[in-house]
Parts: C-alpha cells; structure tokens; sequence
C-alpha cells in the first residue's frame, strides 16, 4: 500500500477504513427530533425573503411549518411540487448562497434556520415511504424528446409526464443523472442517491429513457424534431475550456469534471490514483470539489490557484472555507503560465496577477509549486449549438426556455441566463415543461 | 442585594418562593433538597383523613402542552393528594421543620366537609410544628367528585363554614386555597375572609384537557384509552391568575386580605408581577417540576437585582404597588393616543408585522419592494398586535403622541386631559364631566 509520500500519482494513499469515513455524508442527515427543534426556529415569514431567493420558490416556511407538525411527507410534497430533484437540491444547493443567506435569522443571529438539512429531512423521509407521490394526467397523445438526463432534463420530463405527455429522455452517458451522477463531490451525494432519485423520479410512468445517445453524434435536432412534438434541450456544458498553457499536453494533467466523474463512478476507492502533489487551476465549484476530493484521497499537498483575487471566487466562501478545513491550500491572483515536465508534469509555473482597473494583468513576478497532477477546472463550454442561435457561449432563450427555433425549447447550463446551478437547471426545467405543455395543447 | 426575608402571616422566610402544594412536596426527601437548593418554604402536598390513603391511576397523570422547541407551556395533571399514610407524612414534616427552622412548612390539607373530620387532622398537623395551613378547596379532578376539594371551594357557604372550624380547631394562620373554576374569584375570596381564614392562594389548576390522541382518539393523559379533565397549571396559566389575583386585592370586600400567589411563575418576573398585584408571597410548581428545583436561585437573583435597581428593600415594599393602576374599561383614558414605531436597525424583515396587520388587523403597516416594513400613521390603532407577534423585542415600540399633536388617523388634535367612556359623547349613558 502506498502513503500520502509515495511520489507521483498512486492509488491506496489511505486505508479504505480511512476513505469510507473521509467520503461520508458531508452532513449527516437530521433525526427526528433534530428536524424538529431546526424547524421550530423558522419565523414563518410573511412573502419569505428564502422563497425569493430559491431558484424554484419552494415554498419554505410552509414545508417547514409542516414538518414542525409532524407531517414530514407533506412537506416532501410541497418541496415536490416545485423541485422535482428536492432531495438532490437539499444536498448540493449552495443554501449559504441562496435562501439561508437570505434567512432572517441569518440577519439575526448569523445563523439561519437549516433549510437545506430540513428539506433533505423532508424529502428523505416520503422517498423512502412513498413511492411516487404524483399521477399522471390523462394521456394527450403528444410526445416529448428530451435531451439529456440531467437536473433540466429530468425535471422537464417529470413534468411533462406528469401532464400526460409521453416522454424519451435521450442521454450520451451510460446511465442518466447527469451532473448529479458524474459531477459533484460524492460527499454531497452518498449512497448512490442520484441513481436512486432518478429511479424514483422515474416513478411517475411515461418516461423512455435512452442512454448512450449524444446530439450532434447519435442524434439530430432535425430528426428529433421530425419525431417529436417538441424537444427539450438540456445538454449540459459538455466541453471542457482549455488552458491554453505551455505543457498543458503533458502526462498528470487533466479535467477536473473527468477526475470527479471518475471518482462518482469507482466501486472501490482505493482503486483510484491521485496525485502527492495536486495544483487544481479554477476557482468555482469544480475546483474545489477536486481539491477537496484528491485532499481525501490521501493526497499530501493540494493547492487551488486562482487568478482572481478571493471575493471573485465563484466557489461561495463556506466551500472555501471547507476547502481549507481540509487542508487545501487556495492561492488567489496567480495564474498559470507554463507546465514544466519531462513527459509528465513536475512543476507548475505561476505568474502573480493584479488588476488595477484596466483588467487582470501578469505581474511578472512568478513562482512555481511540484506538482505531479494538475486539474483544470476553468470552466465548461457548449458541445454542439445544434444550429440555434447562441447568445454567447450558449444557446439563446427567451421566455420559458424558447429557443429561435419553434418547438425547440432549452435550459439547464446548456442556455443562456441563470446560473450554473442544479436548483436553476431544475426551475428552467420545470418552466419550460409548462410553456411546451401550453403549447401543445393551446396551440400557440 | 436586596433582603428578600418575607412575612406572610407572621410566618417568616428567608425569600418570597414557596413550593406549592403538589408532587414537589409530597415527601421528605423532596423538600430537604427544595431547602437546601433555597426555596423559602414550602407547602406540603395535600393530607387527607386518617384512613387508608387514596389510590392514584397507574398510568400518565399528566399532559402537557409546548411551544417552540418543546418549551413546556401548560401541565395538566390527575394526580390526587397524598397517596402515603397520614401518619407518614406528619412525622416527617415534624422532622423536616425541626432540621429547617427558618423555612416555612405549610400544611395543606382536605378532608370531607364535616366538623368532625377537621377536628380530628388539626391537632395532629399542629403538633407537627408546621407554620400554618393551607384548605385545599381547588382540586378539579377525583376529589371532587367525592365532596372535597372543588366541590368545596365552588360553594362559598361551605368556604366559609370550614374556614370558621379551622380557626376554631387550629392556632396558626389558616390560608384558602381557591379555585379558578367558578365565575366570580371574589366570592370565594369574601367568603374565606367572612370564616375568618387569614388570607387565600390562587389560582388551583384550571380544568383542562390538553390534547386528544389522534390514533386511538382517547383524551390525554389516556389511561387504557380513556381520559379524565386534569387540573392545568404552568406559564400559560398566568395571565388568568394575574387577573383573578387582581379582583381580589382591589375590590372592597377583600382588599388587603393577604394573597399568596400561585399559577405558571417561572421566573423572577413572574413573580415580581403577582407581589406588585397583591401577592405576599408566591408558590411555585410546574417551574420546578420542569427544571427541577435549581431554578429557585434565578428567581432570587432575579427579583433581588431589580428590587435593587428600583431601590425596594423589602418585598413588602412592592406588595400591591401596581393594584391602584388596575382599573375598569370603562376608566381607560380614551386621549390617551399612540403610534407603532418600527425600529428599522433593530428589524429583521420577517413581515411578520405586515402579515398580521395587513390580514388581520388595521391595515397599517407599509411593505416596499425591498422588504422595508414602516407604519400607516393614518391607519394604526396602536392595538400593539404588531408588538406582540414581533419576533425581536423591543422592535416595534407604541410610541405615545403628544397632546396637541394632531392624530393623523382620527384628524383630532391629542388632548392633554383624561377622559373616559363615562363621559364620552357616544355613551348613551353618559354623565356630564364635573
């Protein structure tokens, strides 16, 4: 077995007694009587500033009050109603973001009321009860091709589903899920549980599913909507931005998305290799879950360099600071400049950067960190526009989804507007599934 | 700090908190822990005749009701007196008054509405050297509906009757304690004062049933899927004793007769609010059977601290300081005006206010785009709903107007005299001010 010393990337740098505790739930899930003392804390606000700030307008303090109450399930329901993927979003939501940031108690007291912990409570307890809360509408004979089995896709396909439309969900990977089953640091989904709720969400009948389909190479989007009623795409980012750097070719450096997926899908933990020296390029989520992860690998340095300074970081500041609790070293305004190795990548060169107004320049100045693995993780790009019309580096939207073409509709990363989030994806899911119902059945 | 030494009665103790009659003080060894934590007295758990004792339900004696976080708010029990022989309990309040001196040892007591039953327990209970009695006509439940308790203190004739037998059979102060399940709390109260007991505690618990299983539909506590009404007791019961305390000190039949105070104190405050009303002293029970008997030392520091801030060196000093501002409606000023005032540093934007005005109320607070919750002058009330459901204390304060401002709602200059109901113009039964 090898250790954190053992020089360049090796597997089985920590004993698997070791890795099943370090890829544990990141936060356990809340008992009982614990869901019920965090739930009497909510105020019940009047138009609740958490509601606003959710993605999907959950209706919170209603869910909460609910569970405060003893009726767990009708809180699922109520978070179901609006968040299909409810129990995924309770646990990867940056809630520190979003509506725990906008808690009242937060204001407080600087310490909201556990949203996210609560709605994983609720959903956990009518998932492993129930299963599936929701009918289907009397069939309407129309039918939806959805394309890609993430966030998006699959809250557009519940929808549409639960309407009475037929759905097929049409997926590159093997196995449905998206950036729930391949990106995301598996502390955050544990137990298989994206494969789990997709079963689940599966549950309400009418959905085909097609996996090992990727658009531009299995499919087309002439086909699709020759086929269809209508097609929805949410294809995701499924390119990966190039550094663009001296060395980028050698042997050591990689995708982040890669590693993580790679790491989501091992069976055996200890199979997988990591470097001793890991530098990881990028400052958003990515980033820091391949830091984190390589971290609990057993990797014995870990550094995210960023070019920006801390404020600019896309990570929020909790998944830095979880970043540091684990050892990871974030370095802010550097940014790299050439990868030295002879075949495989040693060293790191980076040069520190400043920004005096007129943009982020070098400063000259420049230092380098050993390193035997380098992850990139500066950023996804569309793979194919399918011949839409872009708006930047993604496919154009108005309305509810809409794409220029009629009948095509769009959401998730793949689309302009909303973040590059699982809740957004879900909500411009969801919304595009009522505007492609609308239309179909109104004509319009 | 601030001499808490109290006299009730005559009867001296080192602070104003008694425990009351209940499961605190059935025995021994709970009160010898109640002293040594610092209660001033306490009163023993009720004695009945001579006799084999009564029998309690083997299952749940009590249900509760909760607030946020489980906080207990109300307790109902059906639990009846003491369960153990009389002469169990005699010998050790015996030892137990012996061992503490300087605590107070009431005895309470009920036994059938006859003259020979109460000359039977008196001699013995004055031998024990306890400071006094107290007549337990209160308890709503099992005893009552065998003549005592309740059934007792429902009937003032009978109040009054076995008052007279007891300063007739016993030396040392005899206190009534009364229930609140009746309609009038002073006839009670005259009653025991005309029999000549040397004052009253109130409240008893309230009858109550506290909740209802939903699965085997048995009220709660449900013994082998029944339940009975149990007496409640507990902070959610204090505002009803307040009032009830309050009849008592201020009305003309009993005004000065001594209270002892009883119903939900918790803390210092509490009962730093049944001593202002009247109260010599106070009794204390769920409190202590919620957090066992420790809490005594919060109350003393408590009540010592702020008799200290306000400058009171005895609590005899604050006994019945707040009765003369316990008025009728209908002597309310009706000038005095005020205005909610949200204190925008101290809000948390929880629109609560907003929700509770807006639905409910007057229509008087304002919600802008960024969640800036400010009051309608022109529509508020002052009704202090606002106030009350406010989840930051302090606020929203009632700001009151000054007399010759204008009252933007009514469109009236603020006067600065008194006037109430009696002389308003839109009384048919008005009198002409003097």
């Amino acid at each position: 077995m090898s250790s954190p010393m053992t020089p360049g990337i090796a597997a089985a740098r920590l004993p698997v007694e070791t890795l099943t505790q370090n890829f544990a739930d990141l936060h356990a899930p809340l008992d009982r009587h614990e869901a019920r003392v965090a739930a009497d804390r909510c105020y019940f606000c009047y138009d609740a500033p958490c509601v606003t700030a959710c993605p999907t307008s959950i209706d919170i303090p209603l869910f909460i009050r609910q569970i405060s109450t003893g009726t767990p399930e009708a809180a699922a329901k109520t978070i179901f109603d609006q968040n299909i993927l409810g129990g995924m979003c309770a646990r990867v939501c940056p809630t520190e973001d979003l509506c725990e940031q906008a808690c009242v108690r937060e204001a407080a007291e600087g310490r909201p009321v556990e949203i996210g912990r609560l709605q994983r409570y609720a959903t956990d307890t009518l998932m492993v009860k129930q299963s599936h809360p929701y009918d289907r509408a009397p069939a309407t004979g129309k039918t939806v091709a959805v394309v890609g089995a993430g966030p998006a896709g699959l809250a557009c396909a519940h929808r549409l589903a639960m309407l009475g439309h037929d759905v097929t969900i049409f997926d590159a990977r093997p196995k449905p899920g998206g950036l729930n089953e391949f990106g995301i640091a598996a502390y955050k989904s544990t137990d298989d549980f994206a494969a789990r709720e997709v079963d689940w969400l599966m549950g309400i009948g009418g959905i085909a599913l097609q996996t090992g389909k990727k658009l531009g190479a299995d499919l087309t989007l002439e086909a699709l909507a020759g086929d269809f009623d209508a097609v929805f795409l949410g294809v995701g980012l499924g390119g990966v931005n190039a550094l663009q750097t001296a060395g980028e070719d050698k042997d050591g450096v990689r995708d982040a998305v890669d590693f993580i997926a790679e790491l989501r899908q091992a069976s055996d933990l200890t199979t997988l290799p990591v470097g001793r020296d890991v530098v990881v390029i990028g400052g958003g989520m990515t980033a820091v879950d391949a830091a984190v992860q390589s971290k609990l690998l057993g990797a014995q340095n870990v550094t995210i360099a960023y070019r920006r300074s801390r404020d600019a970081m896309s990570a929020s500041r909790y998944e830095q600071d979880l970043a540091a609790s684990q050892g990871v070293r974030l370095m802010f305004n550097v940014q790299p400049i050439a990868i030295h190795g002879n075949g495989a990548v040693r060293e790191v060169e980076l040069e520190y950067t400043a920004d005096a107004g007129a943009g982020l320049k070098g400063t000259g100045e420049t230092l380098r960190l050993p390193v035997d693995q380098l992850f990139k993780a500066i950023g996804q790009t569309l793979e194919t526009d399918a011949g839409l019309t872009l708006d930047g580096p993604k496919i154009a939207v108005t309305g509810a989804g809409r794409t220029n073409r009629k009948g095509v509709w769009a959401g998730g990363d793949c689309a302009s507007g909303g973040d590059d989030l699982t809740v957004t994806a879900v909500a411009e899911g969801r919304d595009a599934a009522m505007d492609i119902h609308a239309t179909l059945m109104g004509g319009n | 700090m601030a001499d808490l030494t109290t006299n009730f009665l005559g009867i001296t103790s080192p602070n104003p908190f008694w425990l009351a009659s209940a499961p605190p003080t059935d025995k021994e060894y709970n009160v010898r822990r109640a002293f040594e934590a610092g209660w001033g007295g306490v009163v023993w758990k009720t004695l009945g005749s001579e006799g084999p004792p009564v029998v309690n339900v083997n299952g749940p004696r009590y249900g509760a009701i909760y607030g946020a976080d489980r906080r207990l708010l109300g307790l109902n029990n059906i639990e009846l007196i003491t369960d153990r022989p009389l002469q169990t309990n005699l010998d050790e309040i015996t030892r137990v008054k012996a061992d503490y001196p300087d605590r107070a040892i009431i005895v309470s007591i009920m036994v059938p509405c006859e003259e020979q039953a109460w000359k039977d327990i008196l001699p013995r209970v004055q031998e024990t050297g306890a400071d006094g009695i107290e007549l337990n006509f209160g308890c709503p439940h099992g005893m009552s509906e065998r003549g005592m308790g309740a059934a007792v203190g429902q009937v003032p004739e009978y109040i009054e009757m076995v008052a007279r037998w007891c300063k007739q059979y016993y030396d040392k102060p005899v206190i009534v304690k009364l229930t609140p399940n009746i309609t009038d709390i002073r006839k009670p109260a005259a009653a025991a004062l005309r029999g000549g007991a040397d004052a009253v505690s109130l409240i008893n618990t309230i009858n109550s049933i506290t909740s209802v299983n939903l699965d085997t539909m048995s009220p709660e506590p449900s013994i082998d899927g029944k339940g009975s009404h149990g007496g409640y007791c507990g902070p959610a019961v204090k505002p009803i004793a307040l009032s009830m305390v309050s009849e008592i000190a201020r009305h003309p039949d009993t005004r000065g007769l001594p209270i002892s105070g009883i119903g939900g104190i918790t803390t210092w405050r509490d009962a730093a609010e049944y001593i202002s009303l009247g109260c010599g002293n106070v009794q204390v029970c769920t409190a202590a059977m919620t957090y066992g008997f420790k809490i005594v030392q919060e109350m003393i520091s408590g009540l010592s601290d702020w008799m200290d801030e306000k400058g009171y060196t005895s609590v005899e000093q604050v006994v019945g300081r707040a009765v003369p501002n316990v008025t009728d409606w209908q002597y309310l000023n009706l000038n005095y005006v005020a205005k909610a005032k949200i204190n925008q540093d101290d809000c948390i934007k929880c629109g609560r206010c907003y929700a509770a005005c807006e639905d409910t109320s007057h229509q008087a607070i304002a919600m802008s785009a960024d969640r800036t919750f400010s009051v309608i002058d022109e529509e508020c009330v002052a009704c202090n709903l606002c106030v009350d459901v406010c989840p930051v204390e302090n606020c929203i304060t009632m700001e009151v107007m000054e007399p010759g401002q204008v009252d933007p709602r009514t469109g009236k200059v603020v006067q600065k005299d008194y006037a109430n109901w009696t002389t308003h113009p839109n009384n048919p039964g008005a009198v002409a001010a003097e």
